[in-house]
């Protein structure tokens, strides 16, 4: 393995961390919070000096690497940039506790949006900026943001962005990495600025419009309230719905829409069934709450909002729908699971996933029904090679395992009842937010978890957002010896 | 510069390979999907899966955006056919590889105009002129010429008994006045251009430009043969050495070629009256010693198999056939033949990639002064190319010793009409020249490149 090449470019990233951190110590002196500033001074100081280190050691001039060492670049670079990006937290005494900080870290980079916080209000301004900030960062992909800005990128740096970007495909926009990390990131930020102006528009401050601006574009669903976004107008609400539902799409959409090729876009099938998905869940849920809220203009305005919350994992919430009926809860749960499009922000396990394999178990249907037939998988009109399939079952094998093992270890460190323990591994692991149960609902929050509990939790949310792989191969001895 | 490459063989990777080197886009369509994804691993370019005669594959593959777009597949009509389809659907340039004799006579011109192909290649036909070239002068390593074909940049190996060996250019030039330039040394995998005070050593490789009569004179005085080689030996009855035993026999060599194929041996003869065929396996050296190897003044080492070609070029070499040129497509296999001491090696391949190179970059500044010619020289270590001065060139009659040149470059030749000049510093550049330049900077794209 290409030890320096992976070293290299981890240096790298912590020394762009060290840039980003600025923007919040900028927060921090426009505010005047002084515990902040210096929280923010010193580890952007610290963490440039640590990067610049490790990429002075670890110059190289064979940048060739392989899929593998796409892996652990991107595994590793996730962990430390969250490590690092929890010390402002503990150093300005927002979050006094490193673990709390880590998870909270960890839960904006992934874009999940649980909090351990049980008074966000009291933060400081730089802090509330930071943790939002990682939402956006967290959504596209740390590492693509680095093939975008960073000049002389390897050659083969596809690797890294195959391990980052979700999804069971993940194409170019254009002939360069380079280039189309820059789209991409171009792409996202116009998309980012638009819902700023808007949300403006609708009476919020720019502070508040950018927060929430990072916590939709990444579907991440941290706020600056207690209550979420139901203090806010239905304006608002609105607003914040459709722009949930807009990053949940594959952004190569929007690459064909800059290039006028509307009708690929029309005939995009996750598109249709992501947009179906949204559309029949909101229908039920508004039948089955109606008796709620007793108008029209209401049920369907929270329905729509919790939706596309759960559905884009971004776990925003306009009210506490853990009151609502069991239907409309489980539903929701359901939709935990589904996530939005591939080479979206959102988490989850894709619509293209749940697409691939109910059409694999249609096939084995047929199959079994007729022995001797052939058959074949397509997607967007395209036969999927068997290679490919085989990889999502494969995903969809480990996600539960994961799953079933951060539930059973978080049970044990933790005796709270299921439906508790079962939600916040459910919400952690697909990057969501909120849970179900009094505990860890959208009105709760995990602070009552132990320490061994919020770690497990932690890695949860980055095995998620990295689809496991990354992690694992990381974690396996035998990627670091020699042979 | 958006190119799109169909068909990646062996010849469409090494294409796509240095194409990305001299920084284009590009979009690689090939029909195996193995191939694809096995490529988008390596490579920084986009994959298209499908036939490239196909509307929607073309589309997808963004053809109507095309600069360049070029068509590499194995079948000659499979390439014409989707250079037809690429052109109108709006492709700026196509290229197509046509390879069959059948097309490559007095119909080429006939194809290209009526497909307005911007370009057609041979690879086979292009590493035969090449292994001519070299036999017309078999003590060089290697020899590249520029348009005018009397201008040439020939590559040479000194020897341990040189007299060369520990001389200072200056006392060279002394020594054989003629008109020529030493314009590059390769030294222990280094290059080298040198000055007046450089001092030669054995082993060295040099690179000398000069015109052919020049040459001839030079080599003269050396006692090295200048004289094409008269009796040549060829393995393998392919497609290269079809067209190499053309050559050869019009210029008036004696050819005999060794092909294992019968069917094939007979068809060769069929098309080459002239030469003579023996149908035997040439990795079989008694039938070599057998047809007189030891009497032949060359080795040409054709079959498919780079293993095979290594082998016989070597056991050549080792019964005196004073010229050993091998065929190696495969780069891993070419520092390792270099190392069993075989010395004129070609590859197919990288003739085929340097003409795009060199294609792509001239279309890149349409409206500047134009590169000619590229030739990679040295192990592909430094790059003679030939410009055509154009109006907006801003450096006319400067004496080249004025002008800031960037370091590690050398105009190595000025062509003016029919007359071809080796500079000196007070030598200058006129609107209309052709101008030879050495560097070992890649990426040149413009005359006006030349100048710091």
């Amino acid at each position: 393995m290409n030890r320096r090449m992976v070293f290299f470019t981890v240096g790298q990233m912590v020394v762009i961390e060290a840039v980003l951190l600025l923007l919040p110590l900028a927060v921090s002196i426009i505010y005047g919070e002084s515990a902040a500033i210096t929280a923010f001074a010193v580890t952007a100081a610290i963490a440039c000096v640590a990067g610049a280190l490790l990429m002075a050691v670890c110059r190289t001039k064979n940048k060739v690497i392989y899929a593998k060492e796409g892996f652990v670049i991107v595994a590793l670079t996730w962990v430390v940039v969250s490590l690092i990006g929890a010390v402002p937290f503990v150093l300005s005494r927002d979050i006094p506790s490193y673990v709390d900080a880590f998870f909270e870290t960890v839960s904006g980079l992934t874009t999940t949006g649980s909090s351990i916080l049980t008074n966000v209000e009291a933060l400081s301004h730089g802090a509330l900026f930071w943790r939002s900030f990682s939402h956006w960062l967290g959504g596209m992909g740390v590492l693509v943001f680095i093939m975008a800005i960073v000049p002389n990128v390897s050659d083969r740096s596809i690797h890294i962005i195959r391990a980052e970007m979700p999804g069971p495909i993940v194409g170019k926009l254009v002939p360069k990495v380079k280039d189309t990390a820059k789209l991409l990131y171009l792409i996202y930020v116009v998309l980012t600025l638009v819902e700023t102006v808007l949300l403006m528009a609708g009476g919020m401050n720019l502070f508040e419009g950018l927060v929430h601006s990072f916590g939709t574009a990444g579907t991440g669903g941290f706020g600056i309230k207690s209550t979420g976004i139901g203090g806010y107008s239905p304006y608002i609400q609105w607003v914040i719905t459709v722009f949930m539902i807009l990053f949940g799409v594959n952004f190569n959409l929007y690459y064909l829409l800059l290039i006028r090729k509307f009708r690929t876009v029309a005939k995009n099938r996750e598109l249709w069934t992501y947009l179906s998905v949204i559309a029949v869940s909101v229908i039920l849920i508004s039948v089955n709450i109606y008796h709620i809220y007793g108008n029209v203009a209401d049920t369907l305005r929270m329905s729509a909002f919790q939706v596309s919350a759960i559905v884009t994992t971004t776990g925003y919430s306009t009210c506490d729908f853990n009151l609502w009926p069991g239907f409309s809860r489980s539903l929701l749960f359901i939709l935990m699971f589904v996530g939005g499009c591939a080479g979206s922000t959102a988490g989850g396990l894709k619509i293209s996933r749940v697409m691939l394999l109910f059409k694999m178990a249609k096939n084995e249907f047929l199959h079994l029904i007729h022995p001797r037939s052939v058959s074949v998988v397509k997607l967007e009109g395209k036969q999927v090679e068997a290679p490919v399939l085989h990889s999502v079952s494969n995903y969809f094998t480990l996600y539960v395992i994961c799953m079933c093992v951060a539930f059973a270890l978080i049970s044990l460190f933790d005796p709270m009842d299921l439906e508790t323990n079962i939600t916040a591994t459910v919400t952690c692991f697909n990057n969501v937010g909120p849970g179900l149960g009094k505990l860890v609902g959208p009105a709760g929050n995990f602070s009552a978890y132990s320490g061994a509990s919020k770690i497990v939790l932690s890695f949860a949310m980055l095995f998620g957002r990295l689809e496991i792989l990354p992690l694992m191969i990381a974690f396996i001895p035998s990627t670091w010896t020699k042979r | 510069m958006k190119i799109i490459i169909v068909g990646c063989g062996k010849i469409g990777i090494t294409v796509i390979e240095s194409l990305l080197r001299e920084g284009h886009d590009i979009v690689a369509v090939d029909n195996n999907a193995e191939v694809i994804r096995s490529i988008t691993d390596i490579y920084d370019v986009i994959g298209v899966c499908g036939s490239c005669t196909d509307f929607d594959t073309l589309k997808e593959a963004g053809v109507d955006k095309a600069e360049l777009y070029a068509a590499i597949t194995g079948s000659d009509e499979v390439n014409m056919l989707s250079c037809f389809i690429a052109k109108k659907m709006g492709a700026s340039h196509t290229v197509a590889r046509i390879r069959n004799p059948e097309y490559n006579d007095s119909s080429l011109g006939f194809i290209r105009q009526s497909l307005d192909l911007s370009m057609s290649v041979n690879p086979d036909l292009l590493a035969a002129l090449e292994l001519y070239h070299i036999l017309k002068m078999p003590s060089a390593v290697n020899i590249e010429t520029f348009s005018r074909r009397n201008f040439e940049m020939i590559e040479l190996n000194l020897r341990e008994n040189s007299d060369l060996d520990g001389m200072k250019l200056l006392d060279m030039k002394k020594k054989y006045p003629y008109n020529y330039l030493i314009c590059a040394v390769l030294r222990d995998e280094k290059l080298y251009i040198p000055d007046g005070t450089f001092v030669l050593r054995a082993g060295d490789r040099i690179g000398i430009t000069a015109v052919t009569t020049e040459v001839q004179k030079l080599f003269r005085d050396m006692s090295l043969t200048s004289k094409q080689a008269k009796n040549v030996m060829v393995i393998g009855g392919s497609r290269t050495a079809y067209y190499l035993a053309k050559m050869l026999i019009s210029g008036g060599s004696e050819v005999k070629v060794v092909e294992k194929d019968h069917v094939k041996a007979v068809q060769f003869l069929d098309r080459v009256p002239k030469a003579i065929v023996i149908n035997g396996d040439g990795a079989d050296f008694e039938l070599l010693l057998g047809e007189g190897i030891k009497d032949m003044d060359a080795l040409v080492s054709l079959t498919g198999m780079d293993e095979q070609n290594i082998l016989i070029s070597y056991a050549a070499s080792d019964a005196g056939v004073p010229k050993v040129i091998t065929k190696v497509n495969r780069p891993e296999y070419y520092s390792m033949a270099k190392k069993l001491g075989l010395e004129t090696i070609i590859s197919p391949k990288k003739i085929i990639s340097d003409i795009f190179v060199r294609y792509a970059r001239a279309l890149k500044n349409s409206l500047g002064s134009n590169i000619e010619t590229m030739n990679k020289l040295m192990d592909g270590r430094a790059e003679a190319l030939e410009f055509i001065a154009g109006q907006d060139f801003k450096y006319f009659d400067i004496p080249l010793k004025d002008m800031k040149l960037k370091p590690n470059l050398l105009v190595s030749g000025i062509i003016r009409g029919r007359k071809v000049i080796i500079p000196t510093g007070d030598d200058v550049i006129m609107a209309g020249d052709r101008v030879v330049v050495i560097t070992e900077n890649q990426g040149m794209n413009d005359l006006s490149d030349i100048i710091r």
